[in-house]
């Protein structure tokens, strides 16, 4: 397949607290292919909404991120914040979750998203206008020469979505980053925005890393798939790898907590408990307190990273487990 | 609990409630328009079953919950619970009907009172409604905090202290404290993770069967009701759409709006490639609904008679009522 155009490795990130210094990322690595899709998937506070962050470098002025973001050869962590500014919204643009607070409610629709055509390509006013209403064509928003000249606040939340689809894919980026671009919205307007999504993605081949906690869109939308438990990726593979056979605890309990809509015997089965505090102390494997597995080894060591295939890897003491039962049991079988 | 095991006991019974917002402008403030929040709603709640009201965002669903408690008052309609006309009543009147019916909100971390313990908040509810002694409310408070998975000692924090689903929790033991029979439950676990989200249904479904509670669940989560619910409300700008038992309306929805909504969840399957029925635009405002069938607008189906007649309720089938020209 195509080449990677993002590569993260062992990247953390760590804020400054009035309680000392807590990791929200740590150490991380992954990448991301041309024209792939990514999705992070994980509850509130399991460090994916920073991960994204710390690729735009977004990050809030107490926040220091290590390691390394290989975008297109460059480190993005090095990069001076001039340079930055070139990349963000260039190369590299962000969807919110909340299209009401990521838009300005004092500038028109038109203003915001000829602002990146004016900044990066250098367009004219009118050029910038006339390439704006195209956009605003193309995110599927009915009389865009309309909605150009109104604000965010006239607009209902799948349209300010749309709005801001157009403004992210405005300058052509070759990474898009969607941090739950649907969550606030209904089930039918997320499913408009969905299929928008893919087709754009088609259509400019842009490479996508999406943020959600639902495992529904995540089976919609990704070639691949992180798990992320609380600062760490516990998880990863193809998207038929993490929905066919999921290996990690959590993973399992992630599938088996939502509600099958086709499935009327579906047998809910919660996690217990919840995700721990940044600054709690855990040692091993730090998803031990909540794992109905969880073994002497899991409390005093940290899981390493086991590869099953090719496209599917898994932090779990388990895996090991499962591996020297199976070695065991081929002897006895030969014999 | 998609087995109908309730008992055909009409609990409340709602006969046409409309619930109309005036929108007042002008210098001498004249109502101009109505937004129609609830518009016409019949229905009969059973003894011991979970009904789910289901819609978009701006359907209408909390606000028919809200009216059916009296947190709002109805714009028209009649209201009798357990038999007994609620409409004319003072609120002196109101208030053994105001124990037995209670509220599960939807957001844990605005309704609780910053200021207020743990505690006090579960204790407020039975000094108002049940003459027990200072030690008796502790007692029961401690039994209450214990049945919904807290410990004793939660009893002197405050709200801040606390995970959302630890709020959830306290919020379904301030609403089970005087041991009501009907409960609304206002999106209770749309604010929660999915592991979290996971374990409050399933300390609902356990209170259900122990106090023998009836339930009306208030979702735009399609998967949690069927999990959750025996009969299912689909509504649609204020008005009643589709109303069935849970397998009946997720096997065999008639409705298009009901096909729609169920064929746009997007399902934890991969591979999965079924054409799905899109819907072109928005929810239409509620203040303007259109003329006819609300939902001729969006409708595949939709005929010039559609856009003339409001389509009349009817049974399809036993206990399967729509609303819909077409079908």
């Amino acid at each position: 397949m195509a080449q990677s155009i993002l590569d993260i490795e062992n990247l953390v990130t760590k804020f400054k607290t009035a309680n000392g210094e807590v990791s929200a990322v740590r150490g991380i690595s992954f990448s991301l292919k041309k024209g792939e899709t990514l999705c992070i998937v994980g509850e509130s506070g399991c460090g994916k909404s920073i991960t994204a962050l710390s690729i735009m470098g977004l990050l809030a002025g107490n926040a220091r991120s290590e390691g390394s973001i290989n975008f297109n050869g460059k480190n993005l962590l090095n990069v001076k914040h001039e340079e930055m500014r070139k990349i963000r919204g260039n190369e590299i643009s962000m969807i919110f979750q909340e299209p009401m607070t990521a838009l300005n409610p004092t500038f028109t629709v038109g203003f915001q998203l000829c602002e990146p055509l004016m900044i990066h390509n250098k367009l004219s006013k009118k050029a910038a206008f006339q390439k704006g209403i195209e956009l605003l064509k193309q995110v599927g928003i009915p009389l865009p020469e309309k909605r150009m000249k109104q604000y965010p606040h006239e607009l209902s939340g799948g349209m300010r979505q749309r709005v801001m689809i157009a403004i992210a894919l405005a300058c052509n980026p070759s990474l898009l980053i969607a941090d739950e671009p649907t969550t606030a919205l209904d089930v039918t307007i997320q499913a408009q925005i969905l299929d928008l999504l893919n087709d754009l993605k088609d259509e400019f081949q842009t490479s996508l890393i999406m943020i959600t906690h639902d495992m529904g869109v995540v089976a919609e939308v990704a070639d691949r798939v992180i798990v992320m438990y609380a600062g760490e990726i516990i998880e990863e593979g193809t998207a038929e790898a993490i929905f066919n056979t999921p290996q990690h605890p959590y993973t399992k309990g992630l599938l088996s907590s939502v509600p099958n809509v086709d499935d009327p015997y579906f047998k809910l089965n919660p996690i217990p408990g919840t995700l721990p505090n940044l600054n709690e102390q855990i040692s091993g494997c730090r998803f031990h307190p909540r794992c109905p597995h969880a073994m002497e080894k899991c409390i005093q060591h940290s899981p390493y990273r086991t590869k099953r295939t090719e496209n599917h890897a898994v932090r779990c003491w388990l895996q090991e487990v499962e591996e020297s039962e199976y070695r065991n049991y081929q002897p006895t079988s030969a014999v | 609990m998609n087995t109908v095991t309730t008992s055909r006991q009409v609990l409340y019974s709602i006969e046409n409630v409309k619930k109309h917002y005036p929108i007042k402008g002008g210098i001498f403030k004249t109502v101009k328009s109505h937004v129609k929040a609830v518009d016409g709603i019949t229905l009969d709640i059973f003894k011991g079953e979970t009904l789910g009201v289901v819609g978009e965002s701006g359907c209408g669903k909390s606000t028919l919950g809200r009216t059916i408690l009296g947190l709002e008052t109805a714009t028209d309609g009649v209201m009798k619970f357990k038999g007994d006309d609620l409409s004319g009543k003072t609120p002196k009147q109101l208030k053994p009907y105001k124990r037995e019916m209670q509220m599960i909100f939807q957001d844990p971390y605005a309704s609780l009172n910053p200021k207020q313990r743990i505690g006090d908040a579960l204790e407020e509810a039975l000094i108002i409604h049940t003459d027990l002694e200072p030690a008796g409310r502790r007692s029961k408070v401690n039994q209450l905090l214990k049945e919904v998975g807290l410990k004793e000692e939660h009893y002197d924090r405050y709200p801040h202290e606390f995970s959302g689903g630890q709020r959830q929790r306290i919020g379904i033991a301030r609403a089970i404290s005087i041991n009501p029979s009907f409960i609304v439950c206002d999106e209770p676990v749309s604010a929660l993770d999915v592991s979290v989200q996971a374990q409050v249904i399933k300390l609902l479904k356990d209170l259900q069967e122990k106090h023998e509670l009836t339930y009306m669940f208030v979702s735009h989560d399609l998967g949690v009701v069927r999990h959750l619910c025996d009969r299912v409300l689909v509504m649609y700008l204020g008005q009643m759409v589709e109303l069935a038992p849970v397998a009946k309306l997720y096997e065999n929805p008639t409705h298009p709006y009901t096909e729609a909504l169920l064929s746009a969840i997007p399902r934890p399957v991969v591979g999965r490639k079924t054409e799905r029925i899109r819907l072109q635009g928005d929810l239409p405002s509620p203040t303007d609904p259109p003329p006819g069938c609300a939902f001729h607008t969006r409708c595949p189906l939709a005929t010039e008679r559609c856009k003339m007649e409001r389509p009349k309720w009817r049974e399809i089938e036993d206990g399967h009522f729509i609303a819909c020209h077409n079908k």
